[in-house]
């Protein structure tokens, strides 16, 4: 390639090579483009903070109003069951709304000092949706929870 | 942003553990919004929240646009001992509010 590159008067044998090359480079990027475009922003997300790890099923809970009246604010509280000692305490609780033009809300990094895995606060919601939580614990493994809340007007203020 | 607002117990036993609240108010502006003449509103939200006890960080907070304006914080501490509260809110302008509290242990 870069003798096809760098040569300033490239015989026909040696542009040809050179034009296929360059195709290959190119049709590369679009099949990621594609392949991206496909996923969906909220996978995105996740798939950010999981990277290649299995969530797996665990206790969370995860306290919202079934029906959001207003999704300007959608009080939530979150809880895990761990015991927060200093070999086994929840590091990380993230939080993801599907449908959101930007789906992630919020991280909140705990440590052993937190006593309880716990946090509330209050999110926006553009519509009806999924909402993920994603617990990340102190020996590298994550807990998975989806909760769906049903807004009757949106949030985000899009 | 405002003075904010913090709850703690009156009084707290070393082992403990307690519910800290913090409120503030903040526009938390998206990014996503136009004003009258169809120009963009520049994002503006509070994106980091921090809380140390003693000089130790027991809980941060990293927040985005999906995060309620004046936002409202809860979450817990096991009280290690003694100790002064520090809690800082910092905005997409640069600007940090800090706010200091004494934690009243028995």
């Amino acid at each position: 390639m870069r003798r096809t590159v760098l040569s300033s008067r490239p015989s026909r044998r040696e542009f040809a090579i050179g034009a296929a090359a360059a195709a290959t480079l190119a049709a590369l990027p679009l099949e990621t483009v594609l392949a991206q475009d496909q996923t969906q922003p909220w996978e995105q997300a996740v798939r950010k903070i999981l990277g290649d790890a299995k969530p797996i099923d665990g206790k969370i809970t995860v306290e919202m109003p079934e029906i959001a009246e207003n999704g300007n604010t959608v009080p939530f509280t979150i809880a895990i069951d761990s015991p927060m000692t200093e070999t086994d305490f929840v590091k990380a609780i993230h939080i993801v709304a599907t449908a959101n033009p930007q789906p992630g809300v919020a991280t909140f990094r705990l440590t052993p000092l937190s006593g309880k895995a716990a946090v509330a606060s209050r999110m926006r919601l553009q519509r009806t949706q999924d909402v993920i939580t994603i617990a990340e614990l102190s020996d590298g493994r994550f807990l998975m929870a989806k909760r769906a809340v049903k807004v009757t007007i949106g949030g985000c203020g899009g | 942003m405002s003075k904010p607002r913090i709850k703690l117990p009156e009084s707290a036993k070393v082992g403990e553990v307690i519910e800290v609240k913090t409120l503030i108010s903040h526009v938390m502006e998206t990014g996503q919004r136009r004003d009258p003449d169809g120009k963009a509103i520049p994002r503006n939200i509070i994106n980091t929240f921090t809380a140390a006890f003693a000089g130790t960080e027991v809980f941060k907070a990293e927040l985005h646009p999906g995060i309620s304006a004046n936002p409202y914080l809860s979450f817990y501490m096991k009280v290690p001992g003694p100790g002064e509260f520090v809690f800082s809110w910092v905005d997409d302008d640069g600007k940090m509010i800090v706010e200091k509290q004494k934690l009243n242990v028995t």
